[in-house]
């Protein structure tokens, strides 16, 4: 029985961190990232609930708290790189290598 | 008192050295203070000849021995070197010579250096040296003593090439320093073994004589003769001995004091130091006694061909020398020292009596080109001829009693081979003696001549009056005398016994042997009317006339072949090996500098997938290693 619900939680990690990788839209981006969150919550409830213990609950229940803070950043930052390029592309945001003018 | 006395002996020239020094980096722009370097510079010497003599008399009659320890200057575990200074017999006699030859010297050298830019300059070199020559004969360990020989050579090695602004003395310095590096070599690896064998128990000379016995022979001897190395080095014998000749470069002076009278002679100081040690190694000593042998007969034969008056000097230097170390290898060491004491007077006398003979003759030193000398500077005659009769062993002079001491004793050990190279050699030294006294003072040519002053009459006329008279320090029983100067040091545990008769044999053929010699010299080079040319007729002439070559054969054989690796190694190992290599290795770092470039494009996309591929590789460790 677990064994579905771990496989639903790598299911959605791979998925996230594929978004992630592969998207060029910010926005996409983030919502990748709220994927391999929210796989990782399903997969600590799921062994929570197999051992039947609470810590696992609590955790994730921090973690969508956490991560509910993170979209309001987000939205924030979403206006703030749009005012700045007037795109969202994440490939144009690549201060940190090495300029190439 | 002797141990306070000790310190100023000591550290007097060091100031002399350190305030003439000072002072001339301040005034050397104002116009020079002569008198003021003067009065320095002849202090410090002053205090320690005055010091040298009442520590060699409280030692002579009483029997004191001095210790002053200045301070501690090496203190590791249970190893400790003192800055300690000692005056037993053996460095009370050293002391006896030193300082007060030394200080004679220095009184000669300022006539000498008068009209010299670079007075100063050498006086402060000058006190330096004698400082360090001091603190050889004094030290009372062996670090302490190799401080004061390499002190000495540097000294040489400065005052060889003082007249820097000709080439060929500073290449002359070079050489003599480079080849005293040789002999440092084997003294310096002969007090390793030395320290590692008995070092446990303190490193002084009376610890070291102390533990003598735990040594194995074998390595007994291998420090014995590296010891013999250092003094190969230091006191001219072959094969170490060519820089001694060109050393002559250096002002006069130099050449009288470090050159003749105090620094070559430290070798036979350091052999007679360690007498215990060559007392059980007797082949070593066997071996010494025939390279001095070897080094007299070679330098006396180079001297009877030798036209520069100062060279000619050198190379008699170096025979002595090797008298000094044929009778230390055979146990003499009391008469090797004492040999060194009549030496440093009569050559010392000699050497200043040619600085006289430069400077009347406006730097002439060419013996060919003199004659007639004796009309003009009929003092200096009577001075060099007096020193002349004491290198050549005339009795009463002061070469006689110790260079026949040494001979007696060669003929009582029982080797009579050296003793014949010992007989030869004293005719061959007459022989080239009288034929410099001839050329330069005889003949009929009339030369003008520059007054010598009193700064330089002064100082040869006591040391004339001690080549005359220092024999009577040791009169051997032949002569109603009791050796008191050997019984003094006590450095030999039994020294052979000589008939009178036999002894007095010896002396019989060896006067007769130096009378024949000086009168070839005379018809050949004195008689009126005599040729006074050398002209080499058979190939030996030639090869006497020539050095023996050693010089060349050193240059083809050593110097050239090192030139020529040093060359090759610069082009192959330097430039192709060492420099290519390195080139190599920062062209690789570039390399993958450029390529790692590529990878850090700053796309944030980019980084997530490195970071989770390390994430990645983290958990697939985890994961096999926990066993989960």
């Amino acid at each position: 029985m677990i064994h579905a619900y771990l496989i639903l939680a790598l299911l959605l990690f791979g998925i996230g961190i594929v978004g992630v990788i592969s998207r060029r839209n910010i926005i996409i981006i983030y919502m990748s990232v709220e994927l391999l969150l929210n796989g990782v919550n399903l997969a600590l409830i799921a062994v929570s609930s197999h051992l039947q213990t609470g810590d696992g609950q609590i955790i994730s229940m921090m973690v969508i708290a956490i991560a509910a803070a993170e979209a309001a950043l987000f939205m924030a930052l979403f206006v703030v790189l749009f005012r700045t390029r007037r795109s969202l592309d994440a490939n144009l945001f690549n201060l940190l290598g090495e300029r190439r003018d | 008192m002797t141990d306070m006395l000790l310190a100023w002996i000591l550290l007097a020239p060091l100031f002399g050295a350190v305030t003439i020094t000072m002072l001339h980096l301040l005034l050397h722009k104002e116009p020079p203070h002569r008198h003021l370097y003067t009065a320095i510079a002849l202090a410090g010497p002053g205090i320690s000849a005055l010091g040298a003599v009442v520590v060699a008399f409280e030692s002579y009659m009483h029997g004191t021995v001095g210790h002053a320890t200045l301070f501690t200057w090496l203190d590791v575990d249970a190893f400790s070197v003192g800055v300690s200074l000692m005056s037993d017999p053996l460095s009370s006699a050293m002391l006896l010579f030193v300082a007060p030859v030394g200080f004679l010297i220095h009184c000669y050298a300022v006539g000498y250096m008068k009209d010299d830019p670079g007075y100063a300059r050498f006086f402060a070199w000058f006190n330096l040296f004698l400082f360090f020559m001091l603190l050889l004969v004094l030290a009372d360990n062996p670090v302490l003593m190799f401080i004061g020989w390499e002190g000495v050579g540097l000294c040489s090695y400065a005052l060889i090439g003082f007249y820097f602004q000709d080439r060929a003395n500073v290449r002359a310095g070079n050489k003599a320093f480079i080849l005293n590096r040789i002999g440092d070599f084997g003294f310096l690896s002969a007090l390793m073994l030395l320290f590692v064998a008995v070092g446990d128990h303190g490193f002084t000379f009376a610890s070291v004589e102390a533990h003598l016995g735990a040594i194995p022979s074998s390595q007994l001897g291998l420090i014995a003769l590296l010891l013999f190395v250092g003094a190969m080095g230091k006191s001219a014998q072959i094969p170490l001995y060519v820089w001694l000749p060109d050393a002559m470069a250096g002002p006069t002076p130099v050449s009288a004091l470090i050159h003749a009278a105090t620094m070559v002679t430290a070798g036979v100081y350091m052999v007679a130091r360690f007498s215990p040690l060559y007392e059980l190694t007797e082949n070593v000593g066997y071996f010494i006694s025939c390279i001095g042998a070897a080094s007299a007969l070679l330098a006396a034969l180079i001297a009877t061909r030798q036209n520069d008056i100062k060279k000619i000097l050198a190379y008699s230097t170096m025979s002595q020398l090797g008298y000094m170390f044929m009778a230390a290898g055979l146990g003499g060491y009391s008469l090797a020292i004492f040999h060194v004491f009549a030496h440093a007077f009569f050559k010392a006398l000699l050497f200043m009596g040619a600085g006289a003979v430069i400077i009347a003759l406006q730097h002439e030193q060419d013996i060919t080109k003199m004659g007639g000398l004796r009309r003009q500077l009929p003092l200096l005659y009577a001075m060099m001829l007096v020193a002349t009769l004491a290198l050549s062993a005339v009795p009463p002079f002061a070469g006689f009693f110790s260079k026949d001491a040494v001979m007696a004793h060669l003929f009582a050990s029982g080797h009579y081979g050296i003793y014949a190279v010992a007989l030869l050699t004293s005719a061959l030294t007459a022989f080239y003696m009288f034929r410099l006294i001839f050329y330069v003072f005889h003949g009929e040519e009339d030369h003008k001549t520059a007054t010598i002053s009193r700064w330089m009459n002064v100082p040869m006329l006591l040391l004339a009056l001690g080549s005359a008279t220092a024999g009577v320090l040791n009169l051997p029983p032949l002569f109603g005398g009791s050796e008191s100067f050997s019984a003094w040091l006590s450095l030999e545990a039994h020294p052979p016994h000589i008939a009178h008769g036999a002894e007095l044999m010896l002396i019989g053929a060896n006067l007769l042997l130096i009378a024949a010699a000086a009168y070839i010299a005379y018809r050949r080079y004195g008689a009126p009317g005599a040729a006074r040319e050398d002209r080499p007729r058979t190939a030996f002439a030639r090869l006497v006339e020539g050095k023996f070559y050693v010089d060349e054969l050193y240059g083809n054989a050593i110097v050239r072949p090192l030139q020529r690796l040093s060359l090759w190694s610069d082009e192959q190992l330097n430039k192709a090996a060492i420099d290519r290599s390195i080139q190599r290795t920062a062209l690789a770092y570039l390399r993958v500098g450029s390529w790692m470039k590529q990878y850090h494009n700053g796309n944030i996309r980019f980084y997530a997938l490195y970071m989770m591929f390390g994430i990645s590789l983290c958990c697939l460790y985890l994961i096999w290693n926990l066993e989960l």
